[in-house]
């Protein structure tokens, strides 16, 4: 386990009067909160409330517009300690499955860890598609590709953009489990619309919705009875289809 | 086969029209006199052949080698789009024809002005193809070597440049199907050597035969070479579904 996961111990993130604008239109303002160390965060909310926009701003990948001030608590930088992972695997056609999985190392011009790409693609499954094309891969081979080429990074802030939405059931099923166990320890953001999934995943559960975007109260579904569950799931349910009428 | 049966029965129907209609072979001959013209002059047709096909392929090399370097340089820098633009698209806009008595004139009756024919009607295929390729990274990709560091020349050299070649293959296949009329256009306003050139001559003295049999020749060989360039292009992207090839 060693080789996947050295020690990289998440940090706490604290995001202040975040702000984002298309033309005239305010999506969010003044939005704030934290990020606990080492936890995983969901944030819920309906397509198009800018779930994925406010998960860029983290990334430092937001439109020219939009503002926050974002700040670890260790109080250093925040670049390069983040990786990302998007709704589509963003596998690059050209390059077989390890090559991909070493892309963030190949982009810097440094030499990647050899053994390390083998032993995470071993830990998602895909130990004998090294040498694969992404192109001979399934939709859910993909994204294990591309939950290992995010591990590779090993950053302590892990950003996730819906990655299991287009995926069947029970690939999804299996790929969280498999992220849950492989990210713990970092501090995670993941953005879904999907309750179910943010109540499987999350130590803490956010739901983003209206018109400017605020953030519900925080859930903490874990520890919570199968009855209880349930019922925060219809809440969470009721709460997006409230924004989404 | 089909293209075969196809060419079989079009030489045959024209064959039959030749004979029924009584045409002279200077205005149109028949495919058996053509064929005649074809073994008599063997050597002398692949003589000249050599001498296009080599301009072609100088003319591809030079003109896919400039498009590229000028798509790169379109792509890399601001200052080089506001020059170089309007230039690649000049060359596009003057007619090949309105150019090549000039390359002529200034590279001499060889083989030089023919190459630069040839190269600059393969020149904008290939520049605009592969810089609208460049251009058109898909924005996930760009946005993930962002949060992976890289630097600009990383993401123009390792993301941005592999994910045009399928574009750049279109380009080349594109080039490859208009490279001929460059070297001909060429050998057609003044040459000692080529296809071209020999069409044009017997085109002069009426010998018509001669002058379809020269066509034939350079019919096959611009399928070939495009078929050629068309493996290589599918060579370049091989995770693009292959194309239908027409030919």
């Amino acid at each position: 386990m060693d080789k996947i996961s050295p020690a990289v111990a998440g940090f706490g993130l604290h995001v202040r009067q975040a702000r984002v604008a298309f033309g005239g239109a305010v999506l969010f303002e003044d939005l704030s909160f934290d990020l606990a160390p080492g936890s995983f965060t969901c944030l819920l909310g309906p397509s198009g409330i800018g779930k994925s926009t406010l998960l860029r701003l983290i990334a430092g990948l937001a439109p020219a517009d939009a503002r926050a001030q974002i700040q670890a608590d260790d109080g250093s930088p925040l670049a390069g300690r983040v990786a990302w992972m998007a709704q589509t695997d963003l596998l690059c056609p050209w390059l077989d499955v390890a090559a991909n999985v070493a892309l963030g190392a190949r982009l810097r011009g440094t030499a990647s860890d050899g053994a390390r790409v083998a032993a995470l693609l071993e830990a998602v499954g895909l130990g004998d598609k090294m040498r694969a094309m992404p192109n001979t891969l399934s939709g859910g081979q993909r994204q294990r590709a591309a939950l290992a080429r995010t591990l590779m990074e090993d950053r302590p802030l892990v950003l996730m953009d819906e990655p299991f939405g287009a995926l069947d059931a029970i690939t999804r099923w299996r790929l969280q489990d498999l992220a849950l166990q492989m990210l713990a320890g970092r501090t995670v953001l993941l953005v879904t619309h999907d309750p179910r999934e943010a109540l499987r995943m999350g130590d803490t559960v956010r739901v983003l919705a209206g018109r400017p975007a605020a953030l519900g109260a925080a859930l903490h579904p874990r520890g919570l009875a199968q009855g209880e569950l349930h019922e925060a799931e219809h809440r969470l349910l009721d709460e997006l289809s409230a924004t989404a009428a | 086969m089909r293209p075969l049966l196809l060419f079989a029965s079009f030489c045959i129907v024209w064959e039959a029209l030749v004979r029924a209609t009584g045409v002279p072979p200077f205005i149109l001959p028949g495919p058996l006199r053509v064929a005649a013209a074809l073994a008599n002059n063997a050597s002398f047709l692949a003589e000249n052949a050599l001498v296009t096909l080599l301009e072609i392929v100088l003319g591809m090399v030079v003109g896919v080698g400039l498009g590229c370097l000028a798509a790169l340089a379109l792509s890399a820098s601001r200052g080089a789009r506001a020059w170089l633009l309007p230039l690649v698209v000049a060359s596009q806009a003057i007619p090949i024809f309105a150019i090549a008595p000039l390359l002529v004139l200034w590279l001499g009756f060889g083989l030089a002005s023919k190459v630069a024919a040839a190269a600059l009607v393969i020149f904008f295929p290939v520049a605009s193809a592969f810089y609208d390729g460049l251009a058109r990274t898909e924005r996930g990709w760009l946005d993930l070597a962002q949060v992976m560091n890289a630097s600009p020349a990383a993401i123009l050299w390792r993301v941005r440049l592999p994910a045009a070649l399928p574009a750049l293959a279109s380009g080349l296949r594109m080039a490859a199907a208009v490279a001929p009329i460059g070297a001909i256009i060429g050998e057609w306003v003044g040459a000692a050597a080529g296809l071209g050139f020999v069409m044009l001559q017997a085109n002069a003295q009426m010998q018509t035969d001669l002058m379809f049999a020269a066509l034939l020749v350079l019919a096959t060989f611009a399928v070939l070479f495009y078929r050629l360039v068309d493996r290589l292009a599918l060579r370049l992207a091989p995770w693009q579904p292959p194309t239908q090839s027409t030919v």
